[in-house]
């Protein structure tokens, strides 16, 4: 199941969406995020599902990849729909029995309240598909700035995200290491109980934590010595371009904003 | 010119009660264009020497002075920008997510204009021939890669020096090689100083002088080929012979015949797993 979830994962690519600039993406789903909740009736989701499925068009990612990816997630949201749809009362109640009611506003809640997850989730799923990480880092970076203003530590928080990513694989590589290690000294890794299970990960965790340590600190005398003093007085390497079809992007989810306004209810 | 570095009377403890200091009154001086290696066991204060040099330790009493600059607090950043170091652990120097990224993060720390940076990068890895892996990402490059790009991370802010702080000694021989080749041929064309801190006996002859040190003291100045005539004293001083010839030595200790042919690792293990088999 770990194989096939894309939740978060960064496909190449050369798509429309690919060649977006990162600001404009980010923006653009979290502007979905928002107008999703505009929604109240059958016409502004169907227009909002339309909208993200032109998104997946054009990003050129395979259909039956994308939709494969995300169906274990759709497990999960099920649940929390038939959570919803089992304790929302309404008028027309098709059954009774104790706190559990199901009634017809019960169902059209919860399937409304499916669709705006599932949504999300494509919306946020395409936005990590085709954006790589390190640009993803950029553009938060780019838009926190204002905050600035009221001391918020962007740059900081910019790099902590970067070298955050760029130590995931070499925490992996470790990780695979003390695994072995340890298996050599007799530990068995997913066997057994839930609980001797979890005793398993002890051993691996410690030394992961104490690894981590050093390298933080190695990692930090190495920024030390090549002149980091802080954000104060640096300048940036890697630079954004915002294009036409970033624009183009934002006034579409200007209309589909309009739309939304128009058609609900 | 005068001296790039000269250390003066350098004492420094780790802790206010520590029994010895890991610096003990250590004096050295380089000059541009030299190629100084300091050799010495673990413990014997070499990275802790390296580290005053540039500021990241600040001495209990003595002088540090680089490039005609007495290093204190208010020109430290300027001295880091004379001073290039590269550390021991490939990966724990890495900091930006690409190649080209790591290059640069030196000079952003600068404020270098951008057009300039992409210019430098570009020239720091074509002189460290990691040109073609500008957009890998550390995970996907070896060991030796890794020093490489920490090296041109390094000349792409023109220092006049690069502090070596055994930074060959995670790798693999064939890394090591291909790093000491690069810092050969960088040396050269930037003309640099190098002080190179190691176990390894290649790199220690590279240099134009090998001091050694023990216990927080310098004990030995020479030429490699000076120090290099003590023989097997080198092992107890600090130098590491390759390991199958350690093994071998061992080996022969415990009174198992071994081949006099020098091996390679894989041929080591190739014979060893063959001896129990055959008797």
């Amino acid at each position: 199941m770990m194989d096939k979830l894309i939740f978060g994962r960064y496909i190449p690519g050369d798509s429309f969406v690919h060649r977006l600039d990162p600001r404009a993406k980010l923006l653009g789903a979290i502007f979905y995020i928002v107008i999703i909740f505009l929604a109240n009736n059958w016409a502004t989701y169907a227009v909002l599902a339309l909208f993200a499925f032109t998104a997946i068009y054009l990003s050129g990612i395979n259909r039956r990849f994308f939709f494969n990816g995300i169906r274990p997630l759709i497990w999960l949201i099920l649940f929390t729909v038939v959570l919803q749809v089992l304790f929302t009362s309404g008028e027309t109640v098709y059954l009774s029995l104790g706190p559990i009611v199901i009634s017809q506003e019960g169902i059209i809640n919860g399937i409304f309240i499916f669709v705006r997850f599932v949504l999300i989730i494509f919306m946020s799923t395409l936005l990590t598909l085709t954006t790589m990480p390190l640009s993803l880092t950029d553009a938060i970076e780019y838009l926190l700035r204002p905050f600035k203003l009221v001391k918020l530590p962007v740059h900081e928080i910019a790099l902590m995200l970067s070298i955050a990513l760029r130590f995931v694989p070499t925490l992996m590589d470790e990780t695979e290491k003390i695994m072995n290690a340890q298996r050599a000294r007799g530990v068995d890794f997913g066997e057994g109980s839930v609980f001797q299970q979890m005793k398993a990960i002890v051993p691996l965790l410690i030394p992961l934590f104490v690894s981590s340590f050093n390298r933080a600190e190695e990692l930090a005398t190495a920024m030390e010595a090549r002149g980091y003093q802080g954000g104060e007085g640096r300048s940036k390497y890697r630079v954004l371009h915002w294009g036409r079809n970033d624009t183009l992007v934002m006034v579409a989810f200007a209309v589909l904003a309009a739309a939304l306004f128009f058609l609900r209810t | 010119m005068d001296k790039i570095i000269s250390v003066n009377n350098v004492t420094f403890r780790y802790a206010e009660d520590s029994a010895r200091p890991a610096l003990d009154g250590v004096s050295l001086s380089i000059e541009p264009g030299e190629w100084v290696a300091i050799i010495g066991p673990n413990g014997s204060g070499k990275s802790t020497l390296a580290k005053t040099i540039n500021g990241l330790i600040e001495p209990d009493s003595g002088e540090v002075t680089v490039g005609g600059l007495l290093l204190n607090e208010e020109n430290v950043w300027d001295i880091r920008k004379m001073v290039g170091m590269v550390f021991q652990n490939p990966d724990n120097q890495f900091v930006g997510s690409t190649v080209q990224d790591d290059v640069a993060f030196g000079m952003e720390n600068l404020g270098i204009p951008r057009d300039e940076m992409v210019t430098r990068v570009h020239d720091a890895l074509e002189k460290v021939n990691m040109l073609p892996f500008a957009d890998r990402e550390p995970a996907r490059l070896s060991g030796g890669q890794k020093q490489r790009v920490a090296i041109a991370g390094i000349i792409a802010l023109r220092p006049d020096i690069i502090i070596l702080d055994e930074a060959t000694s995670m790798l693999d021989p064939q890394g090591r090689a291909e790093v000491l080749q690069t810092v050969k041929e960088v040396k050269e064309r930037e003309n640099l100083s190098v002080l190179s801190i190691t176990h390894d006996i290649d790199e220690a002859a590279e240099a134009n002088r090998v001091l050694m040190m023990s216990a927080g003291k310098l004990v030995q100045e020479g030429t490699p080929e000076e120090i290099f005539s003590y023989g097997d004293r080198l092992i107890e001083l600090g130098l590491d012979l390759p390991f199958p010839e350690r093994l071998k030595a061992s080996l022969r200790k415990e009174g198992i015949d071994v081949p006099e042919t020098y091996l390679t690792e894989e041929g080591l293990v190739e014979w060893l797993w063959t001896l129990s088999s055959t008797k």
